[in-house]
Parts: C-alpha cells; structure tokens; sequence
C-alpha cells in the first residue's frame, strides 16, 4: 500500500510541474510587451521600467523561471499590482464564499444525481427513466449561467422569496449564509447532478446484465437487496472517481457561478483581474485551482487503491 | 431481415437521438446562414432613445440596453457560435490527431507528450481559458484559440489509445516487416481506425467550444461587447434582469438548442458507430 501511495505521489509531481510552469509561460503569450499591455498606452517609460522591475521581467527568462518555482515553493505568490499587496493574502481573504459554495453544489449534485441514475436503472425504458434522462440531457446542454438567471428571474424578481445575488459570510450564521447561496449551488451543482446521473444509469446497466446479479435473483434474494447490495457495490467503483472529482470540477465552474451571482469569491476575483489586466493575480488563481485539481486528483487516487485492490496491485 | 446487412443510412435513420439532433443542427445552421435574411434590424444599430424596450410588433423579442435588436442580435448570434464552435473542433481535431499519433507511435515522444498533457487536463477548462484570454485580450479569434488549447489533449488521448491499441496487432506487425515507412504507416494504416473515436469526440468538443464561447462571452473576457455573441447578450441581460428580464430569454434559449443538438448527435454517432453501447448512456 505504502508503495502504492508513494508511486501516485511521484506521479503527480511533474504534473504540478508541468502546471506551475504553463502558468508562468501564460504571461508569455501577450502579444507584444505585457508591461504596456498592462500600464496602457499613457505610461511614461519611468513606470513601464519600474513595474519591469517588479515583476521580474528585466531577468533573463531562464532566472525568471528559477525565481517563479522558488517562490512558488514558499507559497508566495508574488504581488498583485492593483490591490498592491500579496496574492497568497488575498486568495486566502476571498477562499470562504468559493469553498462554501463548490461543497454545496458537491453535495446537491451527488445527492441528486447518484439516486436519479440508480432508480432510472433500475426502471430502464420506464416512462420515469425516459423523463429523468431527458431531463438529465437539458441539463447537460444548458449553460450554467442561463440556468442560473431563469432561478434568480424566478426565485427573486417574481416570487420575491430568496435573495437576487451577495453573499453572507458563515460569521453572519449559518442560515445566512445558506440563504444567499441555495441558488447559487444548484445552479452550479446541476448540469454536474445530470452528468452523474447519466453515468450512475449506464454503470448500473452494465452491472445488473452480469451473471452474479442473475444468480441472486434466482437464489430468490430481494430485488432490493440485489439493488443495493449485489450491483450497486460494483457500480460504484468507477463512479467513486467521478464524484471525488466533482468538487475539483466544480470549482473551475465557481468562476461562472460567482460571476452570475455576485459572489465575491476566488472566481470572480480572478475575472476582476483579468479586467483590471493583474496579471499575478490572475496566474495565483489559475495556479491554486490545477494544484487542488491535481491533489484531490491524488487523493481520489489513494482512496480509490485503498478500496479496491486490484488497482493496487495492477 | 432477411440475413442481409441494413445499408449504413437505414441504421442511421432508425437512431432517433442523431436524427432529431441533425434536425436541430440544421436549423441553427440555416439561421447562420440566412441571419441576413431573416434578421429584421442591424444588429449593431445603436438607438438609446428606445432601450430595453418591452416586446414588440416592431422588436418581437425587445430591445437591450443601447436599444439593439434582441431578435436580429441573436440570429446574428448563430454565426459567432458556430464559427467558433467548429473551427476550434478542427483545429483541435489537427493538432490532437499529430500529436496523438507521434505519441503512441513513439514511445519516447509519448514519455514527455503525456506529462504535458496531464498537466493541461489539470486545468479546468473555463479556468485555464480565461487565464489565456487575460494574456491574449478580447478577440473572437482568441477565443479561438484558448478553447483550441484547452480542447486539444482530449483529442490527443483518444487517438494515443487508439494507437496503443493497433500497435501490436498483426497487420501493423505486417506492414512493417514489408518495410512500410512510419509515415506511411501511421497515415495509411493507423490514421483510418482513429477516425470513428475522432469524430465522435470532435461533437463533443464542438459543444463545449459553443458553451465555452458563451460562457467566456458572458464574463466579459471572451468576444468584445458589440459583438453580437449569445454569451454577451447574456451577460448584459444579468445587469437588467429586474428591468428587462425579456433580454435572456431568445439567446439562451438558442444556445441551449445548439449545445442540446451538439450533444444528441454526438451521443447518435456513437451509439450509431458502436451498436454495442447503445442505450449505456
């Protein structure tokens, strides 16, 4: 296990590798100088030569990029050139709406989307099964953020019963916070819900034509218990990775859904950056959202070894 | 049946899924085409003096907020959505298929492809477009571009696979004892069986690329605001929501057609390629 565990580890690292020096090299596809790019056309070349000088930019690129994963290995992020302070700092101010909001959608989704597939399964060509897939099939095509619009044009503009957009910090109290964010995670959470659902159905399919549910069926056991118990359990397998995904997934999806709702998260600080042309800032956050892909990628991994053996060993 | 093989366009016709999605898709196409046609304004034509205008005989779906054509607008809309749509699945599809192929022929090209490769699949899609979009600034055709990049190792995996697959199978084996040249082989050999997998994904990423045109439109970092692209109506349509909640009705609605019909022909082809998985998904 312990070799296991180490391998998935050495594997990950040219991967974060690979990730931390694709963020560095984005600044590098600016077309022309991203100095001017970012000061705009009226700075004086005194400035332009400053704002050189603190992003590094006068070095030779080789030491730009030796300097980059040295910092990057003390966690610092380097410094936001609006806000003027560091990125690490304010990526760490902003964490608490993005985290609260990607759980909940995480939770909706699964709690939706795993039984919805499983009852489907279990009722295949079912007029229940056609009308959850094909809704399970809109909610895979709609956009999140027209999604989102129809449940704030209907939730807030015409029934008046939940808030149009903000956010509540928990310190506020739970309830709150909650308030303010129920359609924001099933905004998010749902096309993720119709894609589990679509994938628990097709698992479940496969696994109930095997011969061992056959044989618990004629051994007389429920058809419950040969549900939940027989199929299900080998079901799950493939499924345990998606739904361990889902959190990493959604929160590249946050981007949209903050933006939509007025969040102030990490995704709609690095929109704002983006716009206000802050370069470090933008390339923390893309940064620090493939890193938490790549370890929950890892951990999913591990869990996934501890579970099932075969993987392990293969 | 008599025993006899059903020509390849009944099977077709019998898959309902690729049917009504074709269906669809040519609907969104002909408006694409015809925008000039059947659009009833300019969609550029800026009038304040009637802005976010309720619907009327006059603006059957309303005006925005620099009093444009909403309908005009939208059909307009289509020719953004499936441009962009369709050449980031092509140059996806190219630059994937190179690399895919030189990657599983080659194993040592294969070694440093994949790190890079796992390392762009790290990013979430929508994150890592707008991180290229912060570099390249507002153009359609860098949209173009960021959603090609993101697309692109997808296609790279499938075809890897598929190489993989055929490398040791007996006619490869063949081939090259008779002194077939790698480039012959990969092209005349290898090529042909990547492409049902291809095209199957390439649906796919012409979905994601219209939803991701969209959605990067939509936050204001993907096509610039005159541009008549769905996301961008959308995104203005957040603002009066209160005011004029008519704005998000049309565009939404039409990008949900286009990526609803993407994704039934692409789910149509496969199962219609692979009788096997029909009805899995």
């Amino acid at each position: 296990m312990l070799a296991y565990v180490l391998r998935r580890v050495l594997l990950a690292v040219p991967v974060m590798f690979v990730v931390a020096a694709g963020v560095f090299l984005l600044l590098y596809l600016t077309p022309g100088d991203p100095v001017s790019v970012i000061l705009g056309p009226d700075a004086s070349p005194q400035q332009a030569q400053e704002l050189r000088q603190r992003l590094g930019l006068d070095q030779p690129v080789p030491v730009q990029i030796f300097r980059w994963f040295g910092r990057l290995l003390h966690g610092d992020l380097g410094q936001s050139i609006y806000l003027n302070r560091p990125v690490t700092q304010t990526l760490l101010e902003r964490a608490e709406p993005t985290l609260m909001l990607t759980l909940l959608a995480t939770l909706f989704a699964i709690l939706l989307g795993l039984p919805i597939g499983i009852l489907s399964a279990t009722r295949a060509g079912s007029w229940t099964d056609l009308g959850a897939m094909l809704v399970a099939l809109g909610g895979i095509s709609m956009p999140s953020f027209w999604v989102g619009l129809n449940l704030i044009f209907l939730f807030a503009v015409v029934l008046g019963v939940l808030p149009v957009a903000g956010y509540q910090p928990l310190s506020r109290g739970l309830w709150e916070n909650l308030r303010y964010l129920l359609l924001p995670a099933v905004t998010l959470g749902f096309a993720q819900a119709a894609l589990l659902a679509r994938m628990a159905r097709s698992m479940m399919l496969e696994v109930l034509r095997e011969d061992y549910v056959r044989t618990a069926r004629s051994k007389g056991v429920v058809e419950r218990k040969v549900v939940l118990s027989h199929a299900l359990r080998n079901a799950m397998v493939p499924l345990v990775t998606v739904m361990g995904l889902t959190f990493a997934i959604l929160m590249g999806g946050a981007v949209i859904t903050e933006q939509v709702f007025n969040i102030p998260g990490i995704g709609r600080l690095l929109v704002q950056s983006v716009l206000r042309r802050d370069y470090p800032v933008v390339q923390g956050i893309v940064l620090v959202i493939a890193f938490n892909y790549v370890v929950i990628n890892l951990a999913v991994d591990v869990l996934y070894g501890l579970f099932d053996p075969r993987v392990r060993h293969s | 049946m008599t025993g006899r093989e059903r020509p390849w366009y009944a099977t077709a016709l019998r898959n309902r899924r690729l049917v009504i999605g074709s269906a669809l898709l040519l609907g969104v196409l002909l408006v694409a085409v015809l925008a000039q046609v059947l659009a009833t304004h300019n969609p550029l034509a800026v009038r304040p003096e009637i802005r976010l205008s309720r619907p009327s005989t006059e603006h059957r779906f309303g005006t925005d907020n620099f009093g444009r054509d909403l309908y005009s607008r939208t059909v307009y809309g289509a020719r953004i959505s499936l441009i962009v749509g369709g050449v980031v699945a092509l140059l996806a599809a190219l630059a994937g298929t190179v690399m895919g192929l030189l990657g599983g022929y080659y194993p040592r090209v294969d070694l440093v492809l994949m790190r890079i490769m796992d390392g762009m699949m790290a990013f979430p899609g929508i994150v890592l477009a707008v991180g290229i979009m912060a570099a390249m600034g507002p153009h359609v055709a860098n949209v173009i571009v960021a959603l090609s990049i993101v697309q692109t190792p997808r296609v790279v995996r499938v075809v890897r696979s598929v190489v993989l697959s055929l490398r040791g199978m007996q006619y490869v084996e063949a081939a090259r004892c008779m002194g077939v040249s790698d480039r012959r082989m990969l092209l005349r050999h290898i090529l042909p069986n990547c492409i049902s997998p291809l095209v199957v994904q390439c649906t796919f990423i012409f979905s994601e690329a219209v939803l991701g045109e969209a959605s990067l439109s939509f936050l204001g970092v993907g096509a610039p605001p005159e541009i008549p692209s769905w996301g961008v109506i959308l995104g203005e349509a957040r603002l009066y929501i209160r005011n004029a909640p008519w704005m998000m009705f049309l565009p939404g609605t039409a990008l949900t057609v286009t990526v609803l019909a993407l994704n039934l022909v692409g789910d149509g082809i496969r199962d219609w390629l692979d009788p096997r998985l029909r009805k899995a998904l």
